[in-house]
């Protein structure tokens, strides 16, 4: 049997799917929308088990973000995979009232239906003693009272799940048909609906119900012109019936004792966390703490990964005889996957934070304190989170602007994101700092190298700014930007669920953007392994010849020999073609090679510049590639490659440009067009390009 | 008198809306005729405000606060 858990945002509803499901748990997508599923299996006390399916929080059957459209799409839509023969409505005792407004909506839906009442214990401590039998007969529905955190009586939860009826026995909460009376009797007749609240809510959604077809949609809208239906005040109307309905019976079955209220811990806590001054102050205390952790801890287990896959290679290369195959497994594929997964130690650490500050209720007061700030650019209090993360990467960060009701918002947000320099620029930075930036202090303890670098970051957010103002300007609307936001009381932040957070994340980074990463360095390799016909064999033959060989060492003469099999290569040949587009910002079509695969990810550029200019590719090297890249002259003018203007004209190019697939194939699945990575690739080049070539004129 | 109006520390009682979208999605969200409503504090730059109402608490602008319009008391 399939049992769906429903219930309003922070009542505990997650923790008691975790309690229900255990490990069992698979997170996938609902299809053709990137609302996570997440569903788990429960073994009941009769030996059957139960497909529970985790929804997502809403405080209503009328969406209000992405998220929540899914809720009714699911309920309402019988053939749908997941529509549930049993719902599990998740209920705070300690808001009984606007809860039981979401549970009357799902009630009358003519689904079995339990109510999970969580959170007793706190209720009781406020003061109000809800007569759960009483409550129970009213609504002709099981309660179970529970505690999730403590998985108190989820036993008897389990036993109600197998024991109830199959068929719906609660009682009708609010006469649904006066809403729309001929409406309502059309639609249901026309589309064979048992329920009029159904029928009422697709004469609601139906522009966005996706398993209707397009002639069922423009019959609905047909009939709401026929009957002049007006959603938004019968919304109204059902809203404050449902709102009358609810007090008649809570009238009868809660007692609230009128003590005055004593300040709450949450409200003590609030008035240090969003002071004025000091909620500022520790904000940005707390941002320094993530990303000390984010690079101090990763360092580690990044270069365990890295190393790992070092000796993989070379494994590889020992055990299996040497051929076009093996040279795919080891620099294609190998390379490839180690590129994804170097990155999951970041990945899990970022999450791991941003677990433990939404669960504590943190992350809304962040929300709360910001809002002002960020709306004056065109984004939102919630666009702040994503923003800090993309620091350590875009990715992640892009999956998290779902919780953005607002359309134009939430696109922004999605826009200006990967402006925001993550940490895959960060060797490209290390590498042309080093080269270019004396390692000197200036009034004794500022690092010269080190303000550099902050510059780099400073940048990225001011572009990241600019760019959210212009698309303010540009986007339009499609619906009034609102911010209700139900500021939850703080807690302790439940461990298992960080863990939980953490390993998902890591596993959907790795299956989505592994799969791009690990196609495109296939293709990369194919790239630089393969040329035009003839050019390869001349540079094979001239190293065959005695008189080459002769004049270097065996280990010089491969160097010098894969140098030049790069040069006439596809990449070598793509290099020279673009050449002449970018010289004018400093670069030769060395660089022009080392732009292109990093086009796939960022990080590639050290490995490129360790190919091109023949140095062992080699973590241990990396300073003989700054001075492999140091000794680099243009053969023309004898003048170095990397100069101040180039070099800063190139880590200008990183900052802005859009070299990730990860984050085009990201942005694609969360936009679900094509049209939106797309702009995105085109203005971040654009604006890469131009202000590289503003820099190197000004510098050189 | 407007919710948006009140000084953190004050309260009052919601009488109407002026905005019947935004009236739903602030019912929805526990803003009820009659309820009791308590400006608990402005956020750092002056907007949103937080508010208890039903029992929690609920964060909106200024903007939104001003479409609840509040009994004379």
């Amino acid at each position: 049997m399939k049992v769906a858990l429903v219930g309003n945002p922070n009542t505990g509803k997650s923790t008691l799917f975790n309690v229900l499901t255990g490990l069992n748990q698979k997170v996938g997508n609902f299809p053709g929308i990137t609302v996570d599923k997440k569903t788990g299996t429960c073994k009941l006390p009769d030996k059957r088990n139960a497909l529970i399916i985790d929804l997502p929080g809403t405080y209503s059957l009328y969406p209000k973000s992405k998220d929540e459209s899914i809720v009714f799409e699911v309920l309402a839509d019988v053939k749908n995979p997941v529509h549930p023969d049993l719902i599990i409505v998740v209920v705070d005792a300690t808001n009984l009232k606007r809860n039981l407004l979401l549970y009357t909506q799902v009630a009358d839906l003519k689904i079995p239906v339990i109510i999970a009442l969580n959170m007793m214990d706190l209720a009781n401590k406020s003061g109000s003693v809800i007569d759960v039998d009483a409550l129970s007969d009213k609504l002709g529905v099981q309660i179970v009272p529970v505690t999730a955190r403590q998985g108190i009586n989820v036993d008897k939860l389990k036993e109600a799940i197998a024991f109830n009826p199959a068929i719906a026995l609660q009682k009708d909460t609010i006469e649904v048909s006066l809403l729309a009376p001929e409406l309502i009797h059309k639609i249901g007749e026309e589309l064979l609906l048992d329920s009029p609240y159904v029928a009422l809510q697709m004469a609601h959604q139906h522009e966005n119900l996706r398993f209707l077809t397009h002639d069922e949609s423009s019959r609905i809208e047909e009939l709401e012109q026929e009957f002049s239906f007006h959603s938004q005040s019968s919304k109204a109307e059902e809203t404050i019936a449902r709102y009358n309905y609810i007090n008649i019976i809570l009238a009868d079955t809660v007692t609230t004792s009128s003590e005055p209220k004593k300040e709450t811990p949450s409200n003590r806590i609030d008035k240090v966390l969003t002071h004025r001054i000091w909620g500022f102050v520790i904000f940005f205390f707390i941002l320094f703490i993530i990303f000390q952790s984010i690079f101090a801890w990763s360092a580690y287990p990044m270069s365990l990964i890295e190393n790992a896959f070092m000796w993989l290679t070379g494994l590889v290369h020992t055990h299996l005889p040497t051929g076009v195959l093996t040279d795919l497994l080891s620099d294609g594929i190998i390379a490839g996957l180690s590129g994804v997964l170097v990155f999951i130690p970041q990945i899990a650490i970022l999450f791991a934070f941003i677990s433990i500050l939404e669960d504590t209720g943190y992350m809304s007061r962040v929300t709360f304190m910001m809002d002002k700030v960020m709306r004056k650019v065109g984004l939102n209090g919630k666009s702040v989170v994503p923003m800090i993360g993309s620091l350590a990467c875009a990715v992640p960060s892009i999956m998290s602007t779902r919780n953005i009701e607002s359309w134009k918002d939430r696109m922004i947000t999605i826009m200006i994101v990967p402006l925001i320099s993550c940490s895959a620029r960060l060797p490209v930075y290390a590498v042309l700092i080093a080269l270019v930036v004396p390692d000197t202090k200036i009034f004794g303890f500022l690092n010269l190298q080190g303000l550099a670098l902050m510059g780099m970051y400073f940048i990225s957010f001011i572009a990241a700014i600019v760019v959210a103002l212009v698309f303010k300007l540009v986007l339009k609307a499609k619906e009034k930007g609102y911010f209700i936001m139900e500021l939850p009381v703080y807690r302790m932040p439940r461990w298992d669920n960080v863990l939980l957070t953490m390993y998902e994340k890591v596993k959907t980074f790795v299956l989505e953007a592994g799969k791009v990463i690990v196609a495109v360095s296939i293709v990369l390799w194919g790239l630089s392994n393969y040329g035009p016909p003839g050019k390869r064999a001349q540079v094979e033959s001239k190293y065959q010849s005695a008189e080459v060989a002769n004049t270097y060492t065996p280990e010089e003469l491969n160097l010098h020999r894969s140098s030049e099999l790069l040069e006439s290569s596809y990449a070598g040949v793509i290099g020279k073609f673009i050449e002449p587009a970018i010289v004018p910002l400093g670069y030769d079509w060395k660089i022009g090679i080392a732009l292109i695969t990093s086009f796939a990810a960022r990080e590639v550029f050290v490995g490129t510049m360790a190919t091109i200019y023949s140095v062992s590719n080699d973590e241990a090297h990396i300073s003989s590639v700054t001075d492999k890249m140091r000794d680099a002259r243009n053969p023309d003018t004898g003048l170095p490659v990397f100069t101040l203007a180039s070099s800063f004209s190139l880590m200008i190019f990183y900052a802005f440009a859009m070299q990730c697939i990860s984050t085009i194939a990201v942005v694609y699945r969360e936009t679900k067009s094509w049209r939106w990575p797309l702009i995105q690739f085109v203005y971040m080049t654009a604006l890469a390009y131009f202000a590289s070539l503003i820099v190197f004129n000004l510098l050189k | 008198m407007k919710l948006s109006q009140l000084r953190p520390g004050q309260s009052g009682i919601i009488k109407e809306f002026t905005d019947l979208e935004m009236s739903v999605k602030l019912m929805e969200m526990g803003c009820l005729p009659g309820e009791l409503i308590l400006v608990d504090r402005y956020a750092p730059l002056g907007d949103p405000i937080a508010i208890t109402v039903s029992g929690y608490q609920l964060s909106l602008r200024m903007q939104e606060a001003s479409t609840i319009v509040l009994q004379h008391l």
